[in-house]
């Protein structure tokens, strides 16, 4: 076929203008956005994130972060962003770089993370900033009278994103326990006597997840019905130097930046969607490898990640003397 | 331009006729003088103007007189729509895309007004104009995406994505090449993909799997897909096949020039906001050999297409029994020149065919 073509990596952009940035606690501040052509954002489902472009003194960040808003008011989209001390600088960029006003460009939405349809009933269990896509899985199911109840887990009460809104909107659905007062969701109560149909979504710290799925495992949930957020932010790392076979160069990964944007700052268009670990959709090959791998993904089965022939650029790792990949 | 609508039919007596516009438009599907297998898939992102790949959903000349047999085959069987009960929001996400895409894209036949949830939707070519609530299916005369395919061209699957898979929980399948929707409704991926032969290596599926389940919002993909159907008959489905299979055997060399048709499926494939659902919309056009040959490029290209195709293929679309007679018929036009690479005919450029 020859029609034009546009040939890119990475989902559709939608210029934006900052249009708020409201401080929520002492380390989360929410970002809200509208068009700059003035248009109504697309239409997404509750749990979706968007890739945030970040222009910071020459490099380009792209960093994920859930759609917090109402998925019925298009007129804005908004996020909520933990500063991350020893982060990567993403979100360090957003508190302290971005201000009200600003154009940035976001993508388009992306599901990895989303209301069951066939559901019966939906048990949400939140911990910490976990708490963002369950706000505009709750604006969906509001909309459609849906079944649900929230457990949240929060250090403190401070820091406790959008749990008084959530208290007061919604007192018989919404629980908060806070671990600072030796308060923890009771998972395995919880997930208790509910009734047929149910399915239960989590989405936090990793021991948090787990911890969770091993309880509705064990408690005999069908794997169907347990939804995570599986959803991981590139780690620092040991630099490590890679050849890209393809393109016939050999490029050095720092250590705050992913193999990904590695090979995005020599201008090799790589694909990639999520960002996070859990889409597939920048699985490379290994040409040859001598060294360890840290794969930090959801993506690749455990054959897969053990047979050394594939790397998710997008978080994943290499600690070795040589690395050739198919790109 | 304003489109002239054909009243014409794709049953009993074949009124169904195509106009000039309409050859010249035909997605033709071989880029070169032979035909090889694969997922062959570019982004759907508008195309050349007048061509079929222009607008979203594309609306031609035989649209009315489409969606009439649609109701035809509707009334005989309602099953070749069905909706899972879970996939109602997928509807809705179907019924919004098409009525925002073709309102954008043919102002001068559809109109969506939309205030808040109430919106008002104006159908021109089909008299239509109904007032409903957005995400409130009491207040439309069908479920949403009955609603809105009754009113577009080609079948429309609509396919649940989860657990790494897509699963064939609705659809609006009455123009099929040969499959089942009562068969396939609720399967998945592989399951309903179980009988195609020489591209069943894993691979191929596994990877045409992970492209659709990883298609994104707001960036929809195509690829053509073709076989061979004798008269012009849209409703070629395994429950009918006891009507249509016999039709292969009126062929003779007198008339196969105006009974063979080359049957192009032209699918795309759109990510769904709300439900994270993928639309499959499968459009069908058909165009007689007769016509196909007023094109000098598909004239001496459709013989070596043919000719050439492994005997699994020719098996597996339906006309091995009728290839040697095909050939005959096409072998005449074919006079060994050169094509141009590309689908478009280029009727400017090419020579003229050998008239048969
Ligand atoms: S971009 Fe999604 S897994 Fe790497």
């Amino acid at each position: 076929m020859s029609a034009p073509q546009k040939a890119k990596a990475g989902p559709e952009e939608i210029p934006v203008i900052v249009s708020a940035v409201v401080p929520v606690t002492d380390h989360v501040t929410r970002f809200e956005f509208t068009r700059s052509d003035g248009a109504d954002f697309p239409p997404f489902s509750g749990g979706a994130h968007t890739v945030v472009s970040m222009k910071d003194e020459g490099r380009t960040r792209l960093n994920p972060y859930s759609l917090m808003s109402d998925p019925a008011d298009l007129s804005t989209y908004a996020i909520s962003v933990r500063r991350e001390d020893d982060g990567r600088g993403g979100s360090l960029f957003m508190h302290t770089k971005v201000s009200q006003g600003d154009a940035m460009t976001i993508t388009y939405p992306v599901t990895l993370f989303s209301v069951d349809q066939r559901a019966k009933k939906h048990v949400f269990f939140a911990g910490g900033i976990g708490i963002t896509p369950f706000l505009s899985m709750i604006g969906q199911l509001e909309h459609s009278n849906g079944n649900w109840e929230l457990h949240y887990a929060a250090r403190t009460p401070e820091s406790a994103v959008y749990a008084d809104m959530l208290l007061m909107k919604f007192p018989t659905k919404v629980s908060v326990y806070y671990s600072g007062k030796g308060d923890r969701i009771p998972f395995g109560t919880l997930l208790e006597g509910q009734p047929l149909g149910t399915h239960t979504y989590v989405c936090g710290p990793a021991r948090f997840t787990e911890h969770l799925r091993d309880t509705a495992t064990q408690k005999g949930w069908p794997a169907s019905h347990i939804h995570s957020e599986e959803f991981t932010a590139p780690a620092p790392g040991e630099p490590f130097t890679v050849r890209l076979c393809k393109s016939d160069k050999t490029i050095t990964v720092g250590e705050h930046e992913s193999l990904l944007e590695a090979i995005e700052r020599e201008k090799i268009d790589a694909p990639f969607m999520c960002r996070g670990g859990s889409c597939g959709q920048c699985e490379t090959r290994v040409v040859s490898a001598n060294g360890e791998f840290i794969h930090r993904d959801h993506w690749l089965d455990e054959s897969d990640a053990e047979s050394g022939t594939k790397i998710m650029p997008c978080v994943s790792r290499f600690i070795g003397s040589k690395l050739e990949l198919d790109l | 331009m304003t489109i002239q609508f054909n009243d014409e039919t794709f049953r009993d007596d074949y009124s169904f006729r195509n106009s000039d516009w309409a050859i010249k438009r035909f997605p033709f599907p071989f880029h070169e003088d032979s035909y090889m297998y694969s997922v062959n898939m570019e982004q759907h992102r508008g195309g050349p103007e007048g061509s079929v790949y222009e607008k979203r959903f594309d609306v031609d000349e035989h649209y009315v007189s489409e969606m009439r047999d649609r109701a035809k085959v509707l009334d005989d069987d309602p099953l070749r729509c069905q909706s899972l009960p879970h996939m109602t929001l997928a509807g809705w996400d179907l019924l919004e895309l098409i009525m925002v895409s073709k309102s954008e894209d043919y102002p001068d036949l559809f109109e969506l007004h939309r205030d808040g949830d109430t919106w008002r939707w104006v159908n021109k070519p089909l008299g239509i104009d109904d007032t409903f609530t957005f995400l409130d299916e009491t207040t439309l005369p069908y479920g949403p995406m009955e609603y809105i395919t009754r009113q577009s061209q080609g079948d429309f699957a609509v396919l649940d994505q989860r657990e790494n898979n897509l699963w064939m929980d609705a659809g609006m399948i009455t123009t099929q090449a040969d499959w089942s929707l009562d068969f396939d409704i609720g399967m998945n991926f592989f399951e309903w993909h179980a009988p195609v032969p020489m591209a069943h290596e894993m691979g191929i599926f596994k990877r045409a799997l992970k492209f659709l389940l990883n298609i994104p919002q707001g960036a929809p993909a195509r690829r053509l897909n073709w076989t061979m159907t004798v008269n012009p008959l849209l409703d070629t489905s395994p429950e009918n096949y006891h009507k249509w299979g016999i039709q292969k055997t009126t062929l003779t060399p007198e008339n196969i020039g105006a009974k063979q048709h080359l049957r192009v499926e032209l699918q795309t494939f759109y990510r769904l906001p709300r439900s994270n659902a993928l639309a499959f919309p499968i459009r069908c056009y058909l165009c007689s050999f007769q016509d196909l040959m007023t094109m000098p490029k598909w004239g001496r290209r459709l013989h070596r297409v043919i000719k050439d195709l492994p005997d699994e293929l020719a098996t597996y679309k339906g006309f091995i029994d009728n290839r040697p007679m095909m050939l005959d018929y096409l072998a005449q036009f074919d006079d060994g020149l050169p094509t141009s690479p590309g689908i478009f005919p280029e009727p400017e450029t090419e020579p003229p065919l050998k008239t048969g």
